[in-house]
This record gives C-alpha cells, structure tokens and sequence, in this order.
C-alpha cells in the first residue's frame, strides 16, 4: 500500500476517535511542551551567564590579596598587592595590559541631586581590559594618574541620577565625591544591568586618587591583566605566581598571599555547571514524554484490540503482516509526532510570554531543542507504538474474523 | 484450478483430537460453480480457510492455480489470497467507516496500487452500484452491501471467488438476486465456490461436495437429509 495513502488511513482513524486520540496525544504534548520549556530555561541561564562573563572580559586574570585558605576561604594579609606589583606584572611578555583596582562606596552630588553609587579607581587599560567604552568626553589618562588629577568618569546611570534623563550637558560639570570636587570628562556606554553589579551605575578615577584622597589605603584589592591572546592565560598566570611570590619574599613551601582568578576557567566553569543543568532539566522532562508514550501505547492496544475484526478482514483480502504493522506503527507515529508538534508550539508561545512578561531573564528556545523534541517524540511513537502494532500484525486472520 | 489432496486438519480440544478434516480431496477446475454443503461441524468452514489460503493443513497438498501453496509462509499466502482469491462472507465484513469505493479499493491497493480508483469503480459498475460508490455500508440494504463485497472480491480479477453462506443474512428475495449475481459471473467465466449448509443455494450450482464429519461423502437425497435434520 503505498505511504501516503497508509498516512490518510492513520489520520482518518485517529479522528474517528477525536476525544481518545487527544487524550492519548495529551501526555506527548505535556512532555514535549515541558522538554522545550526545560531546554529554553537553561539555554536561556546560559545566554545571560555567559552574556555577564564575556562583559567582564574572558581574556582576563584578576589577582586578589589574600591566602586561599582552606574550604575556599580566604585569610592573611590584605594589604599586600602594591602598585609595584601590578607594574612587575607588566614586564610578562604576554601581558596587554595590566591595571590596578580600588574600589568603594561614595555619595555623588551634583547642587541638590544626590546618588549613592560605588567607586572604582583604575588606570586608563582598564577600559581596554574591561571591554569599557567611553561614549561622551574622554578616558582617563596616564597624566591623570601621575597627577592624581580629581577627575572622573561616570555611568550612564549615575548621570542620569545626576543631571537627568539629557546627561550630555553634566560633561565638564564640577560633581562632590565625599564632598571633594572633580570633573566629569567622560560618560560610558551603557553595558546593561548584571544581576550582582551595575556596571553602569559607578564612579570611576585615577586609582592614585582614589587610594590616597578617597579611601586613604596604600594597597590595591585587586589586579586585572589581560592576555595578548586567550591561550596564554595560563602561561601568564604562572608568570605571574613566580613574580609576585618573589616580591612578597614566599619561597619554599610558603603559601601565596594572593590568588589568582582566570575568568576562561570561570567561563568553563559556568558552562559546565550549564550542561548539567540543562541535562538535568531535559532528563526530569523527558520522563514525562516517556509517561506519555506510554499513553500511546496503551491507547493502541485497546485501538488494536477494537479493530480486531478489521484486521481479520484486511488480511483476508491480501493485508500482509508488515502491511498491518506498517499502518498501526504509523498511526502512533502520526499521534506521538503531532502531539509533539502540538507540544513544541505550546512550548515556543510559553517561552515567549514568560520572557515578554518579564525582564530578569529569558528563555531561549533553540532550534535543535525543538528538532530533537520532535524526533523524539516520533521515536517515542515507534518504541511504544511497536509493540501493539506487531499484536496485530501477528493476529490469525480466522480468529480475527470471528471476533465480534 | 484446485486440487487438493488428502488434506487433514486436527485441532486439539482439551484431551481430545478433532479431526476438522480426515483426509479430504477436492478438485475444481477453472470456471466451474462448486457448492461445498455439510451441516454445521462437517468441517465446511476449515475445508474453506484452506482453499481460502487462510490455513494451512496439517497433511495433504493444495495447488492452487498451479502453485503448490500448502508450503507457503504467511506473507506469501497473504499475497496469493490477494490474487487468486476473492472473498464473500455472510456478514459482508466491510469497513464500516470507508465508503463502497474505498472498500473495494483495499485488496488492490494492498496489491500494489495500480489505478485503484478506477479499477474499483469499474468493479462496482459491474455489481450495479455504480450509483452508490460514496455512501457508507451503514447506508446501504444488505443486498447491496454483499454486492459491494462481491465487487471487493473480484477487484483484483482473481481466479476464484470464495463465498461463505453469502445469502445468509439476507431475505429470500436478496439472496436470489445475489446468486444470480454469483451465476452471471461464473457465466463470464470465473470459478466461484458456495459455502453452505442450504441446499436451496447449492441447487444453484453445478456441482456440489457434500462433507460430513471431516470427509468427503455423497450428497443425501433430500428425503434423507430431512430424516438426519441436517441439510435444508
């Protein structure tokens, strides 16, 4: 019997019994909605982690003061990075660019606007190494630095807070940091809200400035330095270990007082821990398509059982049995796949309206989610549809005839 | 056309072994119109299951149309009912949510689907129901529900057409008109064989092949099958 015709049997024969077919679709299209939804929330997880990480620089070491203790937490002495250290650091032939943090909590004000935003003071690599753009006015300047100049750079945000939604103007502008007057010569581009920190909502100044008018400190809390390429990073690192363990006069079996964090082993890090996740999510789902296979199947054995008769009848006027089996296999491929198609559309509206309805996060639905929904559902189909389809292949013809 | 030979079919039935058919031989040659008759038990139906190719015997050999079909597996006697054979049954045994056309549409399709609509319409027009392709059985008399399992039947122009109490389930005057449908094929020159345990259809045809219990016998007269209350 040629294929089409066998697929407009199983169609006609899934709609003389609308309500059973539904239900039985019913537990695929719970599954597979629920496999698309499970997949769009850890794709999506994943977009806006990697999303925040790439933000902060993937070609990046930071170095923190501090003994990496035991259970991870850190101990000892704090205030031993120097600003020495971050230019010895330099002198590692890999390194781009090498820039030294502070960082606080400051209260901005500007005549009667006030805003309480944080502090960073840097060096004028940090914007290369930070993936920061300067959108109005200017960066800071090495000449800013050497002078402890009392100028500064600020978010979009902390400029809207300060001179109003048309910031522009505020360039130039005198703004009192803790009461200390410095000169606004740059705006950045915004880089979006990162969940833990609002890159666009701070204050950034020389670090000599920061460290002795603002916090009063002769230590720096952390070091960033970039690679001229990625794969260097951990060449550099351990360049870096052997450089800053010499200053510090570490030898022999002593403990490093910094630590080193590679945001390319971040990244992997968050990866991973995104694959489990989503294998994890897909697997529970995947268990209610399995359920709902066993819907199917249970539907098509009463079908089989039902149509007895119908069999008998199509065998003795020539059905062979791979024909049988050909037309059941095919009508719970037909139910299992547009349950699934069914399933996938709920799925793709689902993940739209929860990601339209709000703004934390969103669900991605990726295309090869929604092929292997399908193919699975529709394997799905011929795994639990297999079985009663053989039933009935394998069914005497005279039994079956004489089966009221 | 048939010859079998010998043939024998035992079923088990708790302890005992009932032969359904204790060596039987049966010839039918190409156009001839045969009735098989017997009382019920007589093994009439077993002895067309295996004419039918939907059984197999136990001993003995069936050539049909020249092929020996008592070795065949079950695919293969599957596609010699196809061709060769042309099933009527009391209870017509159509799909109940397919229309005449799509009915008799089924053995050619399961043939291989050449031209099935059109042979099938031809086929209706030759029962006389070329006016009624597109209803439902559920729409149709009972005379005209068998003759669109006649034209089921002979849709793939088989060699034998194998009837099984075709007049059964009808009235008298139905019955007649479907047996004359049955006569006018066998005048065009195919093989029909009548299923019963009516002489009054049996009369009809040419010949008939009397069983009782399992083997083939000489037909009773009619007296004597009065006084055995088998029979008419």
């Amino acid at each position: 019997m040629m294929f089409l015709t066998i697929i407009k049997v199983a169609l006609k024969s899934l709609a003389a019994n609308k309500l059973r077919s539904v239900l039985a679709m019913l537990g695929i299209i719970i599954g597979v909605w629920s496999v698309i939804c499970a997949l769009a929330l850890a794709a999506g997880a994943h977009d806006s982690i990697l999303k925040q990480i790439s933000a902060l620089g993937t070609n990046v070491l930071m170095i923190m003061p501090g003994e990496r203790g035991s259970r991870g937490v850190m101990s000892g002495n704090w205030q031993n990075l120097k600003i020495e250290d971050a230019s010895a650091l330099l002198k590692i032939t890999q390194v781009s660019h090498v820039a030294p943090v502070v960082r606080g909590s400051v209260q901005a004000r500007y005549f009667n606007k006030n805003t309480h935003t944080s502090l960073l003071g840097t060096s004028a690599t940090y914007f290369a190494l930070r993936n920061f753009k300067v959108q109005y006015g200017r960066s800071l300047s090495d000449a800013d630095c050497d002078a402890a100049a009392r100028v500064a750079i600020i978010g979009p945000t902390t400029a809207k807070n300060l001179f109003g939604a048309e910031f522009t103007w505020g360039l130039d502008q005198l703004v009192e940091v803790n009461g200390v007057a410095y000169r606004i010569i740059g705006i950045l581009l915004a880089k979006g809200d990162q969940g833990w920190f609002n890159p666009d909502d701070q204050v950034i100044i020389p670090f000599s400035t920061a460290m002795h008018q603002v916090l009063g400190i002769t230590y720096l809390q952390e070091i960033d330095v970039s690679a001229q390429d990625e794969s260097r990073l951990t060449e550099i690192e351990q360049k870096a270990t052997v450089i800053l363990r010499r200053r510090h006069h570490l030898f022999g079996d002593a403990v490093d007082d910094f630590n080193i964090h590679n945001m390319a082993d971040v990244l992997d890090t968050a990866s991973t821990i995104n694959k489990v996740l989503s294998g994890l999510l897909g697997g529970i789902a995947g268990i209610s398509l399995l359920v709902g296979g066993i819907g199917v199947m249970n539907i098509m054995l009463v079908t089989v059982a039902e149509r007895t008769r119908e069999i008998g009848i199509r065998k003795a006027i020539g059905a062979r049995q791979r024909d049988i089996l050909r037309q059941f296999l095919i009508e719970s491929v037909v139910m299992a796949a547009t349950g699934g198609i069914v399933g996938v559309a709920l799925g793709i509206a689902t993940a739209k309206a929860i990601t339209a309805a709000q703004s934390t996060f969103a669900l991605v639905v990726r295309p090869w989610s929604v092929v292997l929904a399908i193919v699975f559902s529709a394997g799905v189909g011929i795994f639990f549809g297999y079985y009663p389809a053989r039933r009935a292949a394998k069914l005497d013809p005279i039994e079956a005839l004489r089966y009221e | 056309m048939i010859r079998a030979e010998h043939l024998r079919k035992f079923y088990e039935l708790g302890e005992t072994t009932v032969h359904a058919l204790d060596d039987v031989s049966v010839r039918i040659a190409a156009g001839e119109m045969v009735a098989i008759r017997g009382p019920s038990g007589s093994g009439k139906s077993t002895l067309m299951n295996i004419l039918g190719c939907l059984d197999r015997p136990d001993a003995g050999t069936y050539e049909l149309a020249g092929e020996d079909v008592s070795t065949l597996d079950v695919d293969e006697l599957a596609e010699v009912r196809n061709r060769h054979v042309g099933f009527i049954f009391q209870t017509f045994n159509l799909l109940p949510r397919l229309t005449a056309l799509e009915n008799v549409e089924l053995p050619i399709q399961y043939a291989g689907g050449y031209r099935a609509r059109q042979r099938a319409r031809q086929s209706l027009e030759l029962v006389g129901l070329g006016d009624r392709m597109r209803h439902q059985p559920n729409q149709l008399s009972g005379g005209q529900r068998q003759r669109v399992a006649i034209a089921r039947a002979m849709a793939n122009d088989p060699g034998i057409l194998l009837a099984d109490e075709p007049t059964g389930n009808l009235d008298s005057r139905t019955g007649e008109e479907v047996l004359q449908l049955f006569k006018s094929l066998h005048c065009q020159g195919r093989t029909v064989i009548i299923v019963t345990h009516d002489s009054a259809v049996s009369r009809h045809c040419q010949r008939e092949i009397y069983l009782r219990d399992g083997q083939v016998v000489a037909a009773p007269s009619p007296e004597a099958a009065v006084l055995m209350g088998g029979g008419a």
